[in-house]
């Protein structure tokens, strides 16, 4: 089994530099890196409106070690698609210069990837853009102050549903699995070797890829700095996060999360909401309603797996 | 793409839509990235770019068909900022759906080229000829032209690539003309030699792209991150007003050099005038009802009138200067509007600029703001020359029409109840 230390000796350099201004324990920041050290310094990073714009450093400072472009809340997926025209446009003109090599990347929140950019990425995905698109998913509006996003679980608590939200989570990997892209894959920030390895494949893939990778967020969701990664793996313990891929239209479950196909091997779903103040006035009756959620994806998860490999 | 080989393009006059010389404009431009999505009447610019582009006319050029306006400009703004030539086209709505990406490509000094088949703006639906929508987008930070004739699309697309890539300017620029008046009608358009249209132009950026923004691993840049008040943001603002001001020049100088090249003038660049010089009444007008005011000032010359007419070709960066020595010349001025600036002194956005140009200059020149032609409504060459009759009138009597609305003439209105 490959180790973080032998995956860090083969990484390539940190590209996201220290003197950032992430909160501390910042889930974003652990998704950025590890993705960064799997793609190289070959790559352009769209951004659209998110934590990450202010992160990565007020001018004149600035984190990032590698093109970095800021860009409209709505346009992540479109801009990212005009540089990548742009990259083959100057392909042809200059053809021994590596201008199609430059991974086009966009990294963006869960706002700015399930509510007003879905347009955009849905449009960029249909048209099979060549492009990589990552939403770091804090389920919420983290920037501007925690509310509600289309991404936030049923029952927390955020500064827009003050009694808890009375919807689901969005199941965006899905609908981007509906686009029949050739690559769409989830991961967790607490676990970097699979994250690793799901952006060295996607770099080599052709076309839209799609990865969305669940990173908490201490002052959103209410727990300390140090207990990020432990909250992440909770959230897979528990099987209400699940780590897959499908890669042209075959869907794998991914190891770190195998083991809680078996609803008898995770983590009781209180024990990872109880940790969280969002959900401090999470019901009974609401965390029945979750449980039978979770039960309910991985029941639909479990039967395609089944249907593909047959 | 299919594998025909590159058609170079030899001088040739073709009878074409307003809207087919716009898109031989963006080929002889060789644009590189062309964005676009559909909306009345500008599609049919965008149909015959994807039958250049898919017919290997226009090799190398990538085409983006995007699922909205935002996302044209968005995509369009991304291939700028990574150095290639860009085009699109948009019409109205589609214009005010993209306006958050409108100021994103001006802040982010882009020389974008825009064609726009002016409309009306909804609701109620309206597809016809009126400025309110290129208007809409005054504030941005784009340069705007008006176009009149078929020819003048064609050759405006060309100006505005020298201008905007001027390495002074890097500015984007709109090019306006009427939807369906001219972008629907065909008349004869002179198509220029590649080779020369590629003297005129600056060349292709190169793989560096453009000097101030471009996006390369070699030499990492950060794109547009926070900046605090004390920061250069001001003086970012201040540099697009100071642009746009100093790019009258370049805009006269390309206009200039364009006449030297092929032969076709537009006056200044910023304005063309006709029988101004002896005139002691004229009017302001732009795009397409400029052409018929020609015939107007023609049929009223003949009655012995001394009449003239200014045909604004530029809205932004707006010609003060010129405007100024056009008032000097006559006694009463008429400013005449197709597009509407609600709230603003006089309802229309060029007769309310007129008028903000005048100011402490001491000129005396009576102004009669008009506003004509809205949402597509006809105006035929007799109202035209009743217009200017007012105008007459207004001289002759020293005293302002009776039926002004809010100080406003609105030509050829139906009545209200």
């Amino acid at each position: 089994m490959v180790t973080i230390k032998e995956t860090l000796n083969n990484a390539c350099e940190e590209l996201f530099l220290p003197g950032n201004s992430c909160c501390a324990g910042c889930g974003l920041e652990i998704a950025l890196r590890w993705a960064m050290k799997a793609l190289g310094p070959k790559t352009a990073l769209v951004t659209p409106a998110c934590c990450l714009n202010v992160v990565i450093g007020l001018w004149p400072k600035t984190a990032p070690n590698f093109p970095f472009i800021n860009m409209a809340f709505a346009a992540g997926a479109s801009a990212a698609t005009g540089i990548d025209a742009a990259f083959k446009a100057k392909s042809f003109r200059f053809p021994d210069q590596d201008w199609d090599k430059i991974t086009t990347l966009v990294f963006a929140g869960d706002g700015g990837t399930t509510d007003i950019g879905l347009q955009a990425l849905s449009g960029a995905a249909e048209r099979n853009s060549d492009i990589l698109y990552a939403c770091y998913d804090n389920e919420a509006y983290m920037n501007t102050g925690i509310q509600r996003s289309s991404s936030t679980p049923h029952s927390a608590i955020t500064t827009t549903t003050p009694f808890g939200k009375e919807r689901f989570k969005k199941n965006l990997p899905r609908i981007m699995e509906a686009h029949e892209i050739p690559y769409v894959a989830t991961c967790s920030v607490s676990e970097p070797l699979d994250l690793y390895e799901k952006f060295k494949k996607a770099k080599n893939i052709k076309g839209c890829r799609y990865i969305h990778i669940l990173a908490p967020c201490p002052p959103g969701w209410g727990y300390a700095a140090e207990d990020t990664v432990g909250m992440a793996r909770s959230a897979i313990k528990s099987g209400f996060w699940i780590l897959y891929e499908v890669e042209n239209g075959i869907k794998k479950i991914s190891k770190p999360s195998r083991k809680y196909a078996d609803p008898s091997k995770r983590l009781p779903l209180i024990e990872y909401l109880s940790k969280q103040k969002r959900f401090r006035s999470t019901t009974e009756k609401q965390i029945i309603t979750l449980q039978e959620r979770i039960d309910k994806r991985w029941k639909v998860l479990l039967s395609e797996i089944d249907t593909q490999e047959k | 793409m299919s594998k025909a080989k590159e058609f170079v393009q030899k001088k040739e006059t073709k009878i074409i839509k307003g809207n087919v010389a716009a898109a031989y404009a963006a080929k002889s431009a060789r644009v590189q990235v062309i964005s676009a999505y559909p909306i009345t009447p500008q599609t049919t610019v965008v149909e015959k770019l994807s039958e250049f582009v898919d017919g290997g006319l226009m090799p190398g050029t990538q085409y983006i068909r995007v699922e909205s306006e935002h996302s044209v400009m968005a995509s369009v703004i991304g291939a700028s900022i990574a150095g290639t030539r860009t085009f699109t086209a948009t019409s109205g709505q589609g214009l005010f759906y993209m306006n958050e990406m409108i100021h994103w490509a001006a802040g982010t000094r882009l020389p974008i080229v825009t064609t726009i088949a002016s409309r009306g703006a909804a609701p109620p639906w309206n597809i016809w000829a009126d400025f309110s929508d290129v208007i809409n987008a005054r504030d941005t930070g784009w340069m705007s032209a008006f176009c009149a004739t078929h020819q003048e699309i064609y050759d405006e697309i060309l100006m505005s690539y020298k201008v905007c890539e001027d390495h002074d300017v890097l500015l984007p620029k709109f090019v306006a003309y009427g939807g369906f008046i001219l972008s629907h009608t065909s008349k004869p358009v002179i198509l220029e030699d590649q080779d020369l249209v590629d003297q005129y132009l600056p060349p292709l950026p190169d793989e560096k792209g453009w000097p101030q923004i471009f996006i390369d691993p070699d030499r990492p840049m950060m794109h547009g991150n926070l900046i605090m008040p004390s920061g250069f943001y001001s003086e970012f603002r201040m540099k697009i007003q100071d642009t746009l001001m100093k790019s009258k020049e370049k805009i006269k100088v390309a206009t200039k050099e364009f006449e030297k090249i092929f032969g076709r003038s537009y006056g200044n660049g910023l304005v063309e005038e006709y029988h101004m010089d002896d005139a002691d009444v004229g009017i302001i007008i732009y795009g397409d009802l400029a052409l018929q005011m020609e015939q107007a000032i023609d049929d009223l010359r003949e009655e012995g009138y001394k009449v003239g007419m200014t045909k604004l070709r530029h809205y932004r960066p707006f010609p003060t200067e010129d405007i100024i020595e056009v008032a000097k010349k006559v006694e009463v001025l008429g400013v005449m509007d197709r597009g509407t600036a609600f709230g603003s002194p006089t309802g229309g956005p060029v007769s309310s600029d007129v008028l903000a140009s005048l100011y402490n200059t001491g000129i005396t020149t009576k102004i009669l703001p008009m506003m004509a032609g809205i949402g597509g409504r006809e105006v035929n060459v007799e109202q035209q020359k009743e217009e200017i009759k007012t105008l007459i009138k207004m001289k002759e009597t020293g005293e302002l029409p009776d039926n002004l609305i809010h100080g406003t003439l609105w030509d050829g209105i139906l009545e209200v109840k």
